[in-house]
Parts: structure tokens; C-alpha cells; sequence
């Protein structure tokens, strides 16, 4: 008799080969796979080899802690009090003590606590704003870009600005509040017509009324001029406004270019066209070399004023084709849907359109804000100092100098603008993936 | 109506930017309460913000000294960094009321920019900078030569005229910055050095040894630095060029901000100086005690030259030319009589 064996259990599994698992599974599938991935790991560990190690002993093993100035970071041979034959690497004494002036510029001591408020409201307003999740996105949304501009133009230069121009500008603004106040109450007493868009006139009017006197107000803040901002501030008010501005006047300027109206997809064309075909620097040197030139002498323009109009406009224009871009990928069908429920035109472009074009581009967006904020830098030859101007102008203090300085200053130059960019391509990337309806791969 | 008074609204909100000035620019100077004054955006020595962006310079001291002389008060300045480019533009749109920038006196600036040069207070000129273990002691020495030196600058161009002159060779190696230029030369790449003498000694600084180079004797170009105004306003460049001569002045008369009020009743030249006889700050169209505001409150150009660039500060520039004509050197002040 035969007794037949039959398995009544599965035996266990057996575990993978340790080719295929853990590190070294990691390694064999995405580094060794094959002779092209064994050169290029090769090469690529041989060129981290070449630079990572520099750089950490510049910035971190040889590094200078703690100076009162150049000369502890200096050798003795050299005049210096550093040991001779020990390694100088970074300075860090010397950033230690201009990192205010990198930050401020040279915004009067006293007054930094205003560019710290301005700061502060507006991380706290913009961060719940990114955040997904947390409610009042409207509110939160006007604040930001319908009070909060104003705010930081009185807090930063300290108010105080145009009621210089007498008591008519005065004048001229109690009789628009009058008159916007009057169109308001007249729906009660109902005694005229007062048309939908005479309102919006009148709102339009009051507001501007507003701002101009709560600018105007005199708060009793230092008046602090333009020409002593510098550093990081520098960098974000131009940033963000440039940033801020160009979004909306971009995706104006590409749907006109894809409008039927004739006179507005000219004007459009010609606009983007223009300005895509100047380079920053040349807009920039026009705003601050020429444009003084042809004004009438002793009438002048506020210079960051200039550089913030110059960098709008340039980059509204590369907004308005990356937009274009966006919007070319929807199909007729979704306008011709839109048409058919009887929307509007800014109905179908609010609700249909531009919510999928604006999401197809969000990279292309990021990459013009990217690009915008390192441009900033450009500002400098205009005189005026960002973040990477004041590091510069920095070098030439004979108290800090010293051979690392620079090289101190720039790495640390790098860092700062590697941390804002790097900060926006992590949260376009989270956007996308929040984002994505079915597109994504 | 209600348009109307819209578009004037509207009107006044653009116009809050702008603002006109008139004619003199002393008087503009005194309703504002302050000097504009146009400074470089950052050379060791002649304009050059600290760490606590205080201003302070040789440069600086020319626009520190004219807001003593108008206002008695050498803190009334205002400073506003411009590039090379756009520096006389800003003078000439009325954006400063003096350019301080380490500006060279040259025949076309002075007439065909419509400029006015209110003195020298730095006569500059191009110098080279070799290693000392090249065994080289003057600039004739450097046939076959590799320079070291900015792009598209007149540095470039007397280089290349000295070198013709000579009947020697050499190889130009130009870079953009002048931070490149040291850096280069610092590693290696060429034997000399050249920019202003100046700029040698701040540029020396950066140097990671700087002991082992030396700066030749030869200077190959006549720079003449000094403070700008604008032409056709003679009282304002009147009073520019004044301070001017009133440090030096000062200087030659052993006035210094120490000794400024005993002084006071000192010789007849220095009660003149300093205000206590004649009407000479009146002629200028500030108060008479001009000359005595600016020698207390910034010191005589020997104060202000060893304070910034002397042989005490980290540049340690001689005097060399820039000593008084009495003293060996070529600056030189008409007298105060």
C-alpha cells in the first residue's frame, strides 16, 4: 500500500532573496542594475565626493565661530590672530554681525520692529491661507491682498504720504465718502434710481478714498525712506508684489490674447510681446537711468516704486503665456458645456475654465515665481540693495575683511534663497497632489 | 459729478510720489533740512556703510563737512548708493545734490555731462600689485607679464598704453568683478595686479597673505577724485568746493577738531578761517561760522584722511601725493582771505 503523500498546510513563505530586499536590494535595483547605472553611480558618489566634502569643512569643520572682526578670521602671518597652518574656513563672526543689515538693510534701528510686525501679520495670515483645511479662506484671502498691501505700505514707510498735495486733494476726498455715503442710503429712502453700476462706482470711489486717507494719516511714525531698505525686506516686498500683482494682470492679459475682440487681443498681443521682449535689466535701468531724464526736472518717482511697476509688468507678461498655455489644454467641450448651462463669459472662465487651466500650470506658475524671486537680485544695479546686494556691499567693510569673507557671504547668500525656493517648489508639489482630479499618471 | 471728482481723487493718489523742487540748490538743501548726497555702494575708505549701516568714508566726509558748513550739523546728510552707471544721471536729475562717489576729474564729464568737479579730495592713479617672491621692485621690470584687471574699465586701456610704451609684452586676463579680479589673482592666474592705487590697498585686504605682495611705486594714470554738483548753480558749487578747501585750509594751519575753539582766538588767518572776523560764510550763503562747524564737527582733511584710508586704518594708505603742497604733496587750497 502506497501511502500517498498530500500536503494539508502551505508552507511558509520563504523570504526574498537578500538581492531583492532591504538596502542592498535598494542598491542592486536602483543604482547596480545594470553597466550604465554601475558608471553613472560611480560618477555620480565620486562628484558628491569632489564637493560635499569641501563644503562641509569650509562651512562646518573649519569654520570660525565666534570674532569681534576680521582678524580673528585672518592668520597670524597674515596679521591675523588665527593659529598659522590651521585651515580658515567660513567666517561665521562676520555674518553674525551684519545678519540685521542683511535682514533690514539699513532701516533705522529703532524703527525694525515695524518691519517685524509687517512681517509676522503676514506669515501668520498667509499660512492659514496655505493650509488646506482651516476654514474663512475669503475673509482670510481679502484681508491678505485688500488690507494687508496698505498696511505694510503705512507700517514700512510710516504713513504719512499725500496729503501733501492741500486741502483741494482733502477736499476732493470728504465729497467722494459724501457722495458715496448718500448713494448708499438712497436704496432705504428709495427717493432716485440708483443703478447697479453707479454703485460699484461709488464703492470703487469710496475705497479709494479710504486708502488715500488712511495713507495720508499722519501716525506719528518716523518717516523711513525707501532708499534705507535693504536685505531680505527688499527681496520680499519685491518679491511678493511682483508675485502678487502679476497673477491677476497675467491671467487678464492671456485671455485677451485669446479673445475674439479684435482691439483687446492687439493690445494684449502687443503688451506681452513688449515686455518679453526687453530683458529685466534693460526695464530696470530704463525705470531708474531714463525715465528721471525725461520728467520734468526736480519731479521724481520713488526708485523701488519704479523697480516694483517694472518687475509687475515684466512678469505679467511671462504669467499671462504660461496661463495661455494652461488654457489651451482645455477642450471645446468645456466651454461649449459652460455655454450651454448659460453662463457667463467671466461665469464660465471663474467656474469652468480657469479652475482646470490655473491647476495644469501649476508648475509652469511656480517656475515664473521661482524665476521672479532670484531675479530680485537684478535690483542692485539700479542701486537699490536686496538680500544678495547688502551681502556684497557688506565685503567691502574693512573692519570684516578678510579672505573668507566673501565666500562666507555668498554661501550664506545661497542658503537663504535655497530655503524660500526650495519652501515653494514643496508646497506647488503639495498643491498639485491635493489638486489632481484624475490627470495625474 | 461724481466721476469728476473720482478722476480728482484718483489723481491726487497718483501724484502723492511725485514732488517739485526750485531753483537754487542751497535753498532746496536748507527747506528740506538735509544734503542728498550720492555715494558709491560700498568702497573701503571713501564710502563704505558699517555693520551698523552707519556711513563713513573720505567721500562721506565731503558730504558730512557741506552739511556741517549749511547746517552745523554734520549728521543732516542723506546717502544714496549708486552704481557707476547711473551715478550722473541721478546728479543731473536733480535726484542728489552731490555726487561723492570717487569720481574722476576728466575734461568730458566736466563740460560736455554738465558737471561741475568741486576739488580733488584723493589724486588717485593706476598702480600694480605684485607678489614680493616674483623679485620685482618696479613696473618697467614686468615685460612678458600676465595683468590681472576689470573688463571694459580705463584701467584695461592704460595698461595696454603703458605696456606699448615700454615696448613690453604682456597677456590681459579681465574679468567682470572686481572681487573675481583679486580672487584670480590670488590663486595664481597672473602675475599683476592693476586698478586705481586706492583699490589696490583695499583690495589687498582679501588677499589670503596679504605680507607677501607688494604694491610697485609706478602710478601709470592721473585720477584726480572729488566731489560733483551740477553745472549753472554756482552758489552751491561755490560752497562744495569751499569745504573743500577749508579742510585742507585747515589742515595747513594746524586747526584740527581738538584745537577748533582755543584756535578761535588765534592768528588773523584763523579768526578768518574760523569765522570770528570777515563775512566769508555770508558770501557763501551760510552762517559765518561755516568753516569752524566743519573742522569741529569732521576735522581737517589730515583728520579725515588718517582716519578712513591712513596708514592706522586697515588700508593703510601714505599720504604720499595727497600730503600738503608743504609737505611734499599736491594738495593745495587758496586762502581764506
Amino acid at each position: 500500500m502506497v501511502q500517498n503523500y498530500v500536503r494539508t498546510k502551505m508552507s511558509p513563505d520563504m523570504a526574498p532573496p537578500a538581492t531583492e530586499t532591504g538596502i542592498i536590494g535598494w542598491v542592486m535595483k536602483n543604482l547596480l542594475s545594470s553597466w550604465l547605472s554601475v558608471v553613472l553611480t560611480v560618477f555620480g558618489a565620486y562628484v558628491i565626493y569632489l564637493i560635499v566634502p569641501g563644503v562641509v569643512e569650509f562651512a562646518i569643520v573649519n569654520a570660525i565661530w565666534v570674532g569681534k572682526d576680521g582678524l580673528d578670521c585672518r592668520s597670524i602671518a597674515d596679521g591675523g590672530r588665527v593659529q598659522d597652518g590651521q585651515a580658515i574656513g567660513a567666517c561665521w563672526p562676520y555674518v553674525q554681525a551684519y545678519f540685521s543689515q542683511f535682514i533690514y538693510g539699513r532701516y533705522p534701528l529703532e524703527e525694525r520692529w515695524r518691519v517685524d510686525i509687517a512681517m509676522f501679520v503676514g506669515v501668520v495670515s498667509l499660512i492659514p491661507l496655505l493650509i488646506p483645511t482651516i476654514p474663512y479662506k475669503r475673509e482670510n484671502a481679502i484681508f491678505l491682498l485688500g488690507v494687508y498691501p496698505f498696511l505694510v505700505t503705512i507700517l514700512l514707510t510710516g504713513g504719512n504720504i499725500g496729503i501733501g498735495n492741500g486741502a483741494w486733494g482733502f477736499l476732493a476726498i470728504l465729497m467722494v465718502l459724501g457722495v458715496g455715503f448718500v448713494v448708499f442710503q438712497a436704496k432705504t429712502t428709495q427717493s432716485i434710481q440708483i443703478s447697479s453700476g453707479l454703485k460699484i462706482v461709488a464703492a470703487i470711489g469710496v475705497a479709494i478714498a479710504i486708502v488715500y486717507l488712511a495713507l495720508g494719516f499722519d501716525y506719528g511714525m518716523l518717516d523711513v525712506e525707501t532708499p534705507l531698505w535693504g536685505g531680505l525686506l527688499v527681496t520680499l516686498v519685491v518679491a511678493i508684489t511682483g508675485i502678487v500683482a502679476s497673477f491677476p494682470i497675467g491671467i487678464i492679459l492671456a485671455l485677451g490674447r485669446r479673445s475674439e475682440m479684435p482691439v483687446a487681443r492687439l493690445v494684449s498681443v502687443i503688451f506681452i510681446e513688449f515686455w518679453r521682449g526687453v530683458p529685466l535689466i534693460t526695464v530696470l535701468f530704463m525705470s531708474s537711468v531714463m525715465l528721471p531724464l525725461f520728467l520734468p526736472e526736480g519731479v521724481q518717482f520713488d526708485k523701488l516704486l519704479r523697480v516694483l511697476i517694472g518687475v509687475t509688468l515684466f512678469s505679467a507678461a511671462y504669467m499671462a503665456e504660461t496661463v495661455r498655455g494652461g488654457l489651451q489644454a482645455i477642450s471645446r467641450g468645456q466651454y461649449e458645456g459652460a455655454m450651454a448651462l448659460g453662463l457667463s463669459f467671466w461665469q464660465m472662465m471663474g467656474l469652468i475654465i480657469l479652475p482646470q487651466a490655473l491647476k495644469l500650470v501649476i508648475p509652469g506658475i511656480v517656475n515664473a515665481f521661482i524665476g521672479l524671486f532670484k531675479d530680485t537680485t537684478l535690483v542692485l544695479i539700479v542701486g537699490l540693495f536686496d538680500l544678495l546686494g547688502q551681502v556684497q556691499a557688506s565685503f567691502t567693510d574693512p573692519v570684516w575683511s578678510s579672505p573668507a569673507t566673501s565666500h562666507t557671504g555668498y554661501l550664506f547668500a545661497a542658503m537663504v534663497f535655497w530655503v524660500f525656493c526650495f519652501g515653494m517648489s514643496r508646497y506647488s508639489i503639495f498643491m498639485e497632489n491635493l489638486l489632481h482630479r484624475g490627470h495625474k499618471r | 459729478m461724481k466721476y469728476k471728482l473720482l478722476s480728482v481723487a484718483l489723481g491726487a493718489a497718483i501724484g502723492f510720489t511725485a514732488s517739485a523742487a526750485t531753483a537754487g540748490t542751497l535753498d532746496d538743501v536748507k527747506k528740506k533740512g538735509f544734503v542728498q548726497c550720492g555715494v558709491s555702494q560700498g568702497l573701503s575708505g571713501f564710502s563704505n556703510p558699517d555693520a551698523k549701516g552707519n556711513w563713513s568714508g573720505l567721500d562721506v566726509d565731503v558730504c558730512r563737512a557741506v552739511a556741517a558748513a549749511v547746517f552745523g550739523d554734520d549728521k543732516k546728510v542723506k546717502y544714496t548708493p549708486l552704481s557707476a552707471k547711473e551715478r550722473f544721471t541721478a546728479l543731473q536729475s536733480g535726484e542728489i545734490d552731490i555726487l561723492s562717489r570717487n569720481t574722476t576729474w576728466t575734461a568730458t564729464r566736466d563740460t560736455a555731462l554738465g558737471l561741475n568737479f568741486a576739488g580733488v579730495n584723493y589724486y588717485d592713479g593706476q598702480g600694480f600689485m605684485v607678489r614680493k617672491d616674483l623679485g620685482v621692485s618696479s613696473a618697467l621690470e614686468l615685460n612678458g607679464a600676465s595683468v590681472c584687471t576689470n573688463t571694459g574699465t580705463t584701467t584695461e586701456l592704460n595698461v595696454a598704453d603703458y605696456f606699448r610704451e615700454n615696448k613690453m609684452k604682456y597677456e590681459v586676463i579681465a574679468f567682470e568683478k572686481a572681487d573675481e579680479v583679486i580672487q584670480a589673482y590670488d590663486a595664481g592666474r597672473c602675475d599683476v595686479f592693476t586698478t586705481d592705487a586706492s583699490g589696490l590697498y583695499a583690495q589687498r585686504l582679501k588677499l589670503q597673505d596679504a605680507s607677501k605682495h607688494i604694491v610697485l611705486p609706478e602710478i601709470i594714470s592721473k585720477e584726480p577724485l572729488g566731489p560733483v554738483v551740477r553745472q549753472g548753480d554756482d552758489q552751491w558749487f561755490n560752497l562744495v568746493k569751499w569745504t573743500v578747501f577749508a579742510m585742507v585750509n585747515a589742515e595747513e594751519m594746524g586747526v584740527t577738531s581738538a584745537n577748533v575753539d582755543s584756535k578761535k582766538a588765534g592768528s588773523p588767518a584763523d579768526k578768518r578761517l574760523l569765522g570770528v572776523e570777515g563775512n566769508f560764510g555770508k558770501n557763501l550763503g551760510v552762517g559765518n561760522d561755516w568753516a569752524y562747524n566743519i573742522v569741529k564737527l569732521v576735522g581737517n582733511y589730515a583728520e579725515s584722511f588718517n582716519r578712513n584710508v591712513g596708514p592706522d586704518t586697515p588700508l593703510g594708505i601714505a599720504r604720499g601725493v595727497n600730503a600738503l603742497w608743504s609737505k611734499g604733496g599736491i594738495q593745495y587750497a587758496p586762502p581764506i582771505r
